[in-house]
């Protein structure tokens, strides 16, 4: 589809929103999906980003988990914390995880997804604020 | 609340101005800071205070207050919904919380090969809008206003450089983006191409509006393949939807972008040598005048912008040249992304506004030196920059300031040095770097960067003397004057910055006096043999439970014996 002008741009940007609002306020307009993050940039996948996606993704099916979604991402800069993660649930801020590897997913899915609850000792940082404009 | 912030920017403009305080403080007007819910939200610096759900009536009182008389207003700062508890500074860590992310907005937010989460951060909105409502020379007005500076390492202006290309009037002209990032320790444009890559494609069509080019270059080494792939999709995709290619946004202008894969050579960072490259010919530089905006690519005016300065565009369109100008100092304005690695815990990627310090760098947001030790030195700028030594760490960080001390911006890689680092052995790898990727066109460059490589050889192995420590300074200096380009002239800034800084060092292994064996404190021993057993040469010699000896004669500091003692007994030479 071809975007014609600038109207018609704000209109689809809008409509595509929801995703990006969750990840900015913790509000979509949809309200039953989570969205997980991970940050797949090179230094990402070197670190085992990848397994961690694949693993997430047979984890998430077994569990019947349809409404989470599993998003590629750029790196947020925690190279050292490789591979990192960031958990977005509506009305909830969103929460960093570091060194998730693939044997950490399934932890991660139990704890967090399914618990609601918080993973201490891969914490990162929990906050709204990407430290953005 | 927009409204109600426009008030309350305006009456603390006013109050700053009534005191005469217009050059201590500052009034910003910034985008969102995260906590919508909460806003208007007034955040003070540097002390990192946030007042929320601040009400035209209590603007008054933060500036009575906290402005002048550094009290914090307790009533309004955040409360933490979970622990109920008041924060005054965001808890966020350290990391985060001294960054502003311009060039990053999106890196590790959207899905960079989803182009409709780019749209819905704004994506595509400063093309729709300079396409359909500016011509190309208020565009180029825009960016001259902001101040950019080029953030390859130059600090070129940005607008200027468009507008000298826009000047000539030819049938072809070219925007190329400068994705030749080689610079060891350096990895900004790689995450940002791999992270955000529409934000390029958005920034290089708004440059050929500007410039009246309608062909776009991408030169990025074949290094990285992830970056490439995600280019690739990212350029398929804006063609589907109309961003690129023929009468964009139905204005009649059109824009196409190829990518090119470099081999990987440090000097096609060069802008004449890369357009060489680009044109099938060796890979080395020209002499400059012409400078490419008005001889470039194929012989037509072109502009060369670096991929860090490409993602500054977007957000100034989007948010206007007084915004980004008010970020950073007098003469650097905007934000520098930094590659942090080296002897620091938190290795990665920082983006922080020019003119914060190399301590806050270092230590608030990397989080200091590995293990507790000593910080030794920053070295920035690759093998063009030099060391900063601690002295200098409380020194804002802008293109001119870094200069001053003799290291230099470049691209962004930061690597942070301990203690036991040995800088004659680090300025050995940059000049092993620098002779290896000279390009062999001037004598200077081709002769000069070798023959300094092997004075430091001969320094290192022993075999040196002080006479060689006055032939590498000579060189240096000819080297620096005498080059044909930025490779040459910048190569030597190792030596010469650590030779200002750690002479003594150079001296240790001129005059001998250097310490060549491990030593064991006779204090702390207690006798385990853990090291003789280790020793490869059997130089440890000593009983059980008695103190042990370490032979400086045959010792070859292998480091075998520190690694095995349990207590920490063994010092390094």
């Amino acid at each position: 589809m071809i975007v014609k002008n600038l109207k018609e741009l704000r209109e689809l940007c809008e409509a595509v929103g929801d995703h990006v609002h969750l990840r900015e306020n913790g509000k979509s307009k949809d309200g039953s999906f989570i969205d997980i993050l991970i940050g797949m940039g090179t230094c990402g996948l070197a670190a085992g980003a990848l397994e961690t996606f694949e693993q997430l993704e047979i984890v998430l099916k077994k569990k019947g988990l349809n409404h989470v979604n599993v998003i590629s991402v750029g790196c947020v800069g925690f190279c050292h914390m490789e591979p990192t993660v960031q958990v977005n649930i509506p009305g909830k801020e969103p929460v960093i995880y570091g060194r998730i590897t693939h044997d950490q997913v399934e932890k991660l899915v139990n704890k967090v997804i399914i618990d609601g609850g918080f993973l201490q000792e891969n914490y990162l940082i929990k906050s709204f604020r990407r430290a953005v404009i | 609340m927009r409204g109600e912030s426009e008030e309350m920017i305006d009456l603390l403009r006013d109050k700053v101005a009534e005191l005469g305080l217009t050059n201590t403080v500052k009034v910003i007007k910034t985008g969102c800071f995260g906590f919508c819910e909460e806003g208007p939200i007034i955040k003070i610096k540097p002390d990192n205070i946030i007042y929320v759900k601040v009400k035209f009536s209590d603007v008054d009182e933060i500036f009575e207050q906290h402005v002048l008389r550094g009290h914090i207003v307790e009533r309004l700062l955040s409360v933490d919904p979970e622990t109920q508890e008041t924060y005054k500074e965001d808890k966020a860590l350290g990391f985060y919380k001294k960054q502003y992310r311009i060039v990053l907005r999106n890196c590790g937010f959207i899905n960079p090969e989803d182009i409709t989460e780019y749209i819905a951060v704004r994506g595509y909105e400063a093309l729709a809008i300079v396409v359909s409502e500016n011509t190309p020379e208020e565009v180029i007005e825009v960016i001259k206003k902001s101040q950019l500076r080029g953030r390859g390492g130059g600090g070129f202006p940005t607008g200027l450089k468009w507008e000298l290309t826009a000047k000539h009037r030819r049938s072809d002209k070219y925007i190329i983006c400068n994705a030749d990032e080689g610079d060891p320790g350096a990895f900004m444009d790689r995450s940002v191409l791999e992270g955000d890559p529409h934000t390029i494609l958005e920034a290089m069509a708004i440059a050929g509006y500007a410039i009246g080019a309608s062909t776009g270059i991408i030169y990025i080494r074949a290094e990285y393949p992830l970056a490439i792939h995600r280019l690739e999709v990212a350029i398929k995709q804006a063609k589907e939807y109309g961003f690129l290619g023929d009468n964009i946004f139905e204005s009649g202008f059109n824009f196409n972008i190829e990518i090119r894969l470099g081999a990987g050579a440090f000097v096609c960072g060069e802008e004449t040598a890369l357009i060489n490259s680009l044109q099938g010919m060796r890979g080395e530089p020209t002499k400059k005048p012409p400078f490419p905006s008005e001889a470039g690519y194929k012989n037509m005016p072109t502009s060369v912008n670096n991929v860090e300065t490409f993602a500054n565009i977007p957000p100034i369109i989007l948010n206007g040249p007084e915004w980004f100008s008010s970020i950073g100092t007098e003469n650097s304005k905007g934000t520098k992304v930094f590659a942090l690695a080296g002897k620091i815990n938190n290795i990665g990627l920082v983006e922080v506004p020019m003119g914060t310090t190399l301590q806050e760098i270092v230590f608030d947001i990397g989080g200091g030196i590995i293990d507790g030790k000593k910080f030794k030195a920053v070295q920035t700028g690759g093998p063009s920059g030099g060391v900063i030594t601690g002295d200098n760490l409380d020194t804002p960080i802008d293109y001119e300031s870094l200069r001053s001390i003799g290291s230099m911006m470049g691209s962004g890689g930061m690597i942070i040095l301990d203690e036991e680092d040995d800088m004659v052995a680090i300025c050995k790898f940059y000049l092993d770097f620098s002779r290896e990727e000279s390009c062999g066109k001037c004598t200077p460059c081709r002769i000069g960067t070798t023959r300094m490589f092997e004075i430091l050889e001969r320094l290192i192995n022993f075999e040196g003397t002080p006479e060689d420590l006055e032939t590498l300074e000579d060189l240096a200096i000819n080297i620096k004057n005498s080059s044909l380009c930025g490779l040459g002239q910048s190569a030597p800034n190792p030596v010469l910055s650590t030779l200002e800084y750690f002479r003594e060092e150079y001296e240790a292994y001129a005059y001998r006096t250097k310490k060549t064996s491990y030593q064991i404190i006779g204090d702390k021993c207690i006798g385990c043999t853990k090291c003789s057993k280790v020793c490869p040469v059997d130089c440890i010699t000593g009983s059980i439970k008695k103190v042990h000896i370490i032979d400086e004669e045959d010792c070859i500091a292998c480091g075998a014996c520190y690694t095995a003692c349990p207590v920490d007994a063994i010092i390094k030479p």
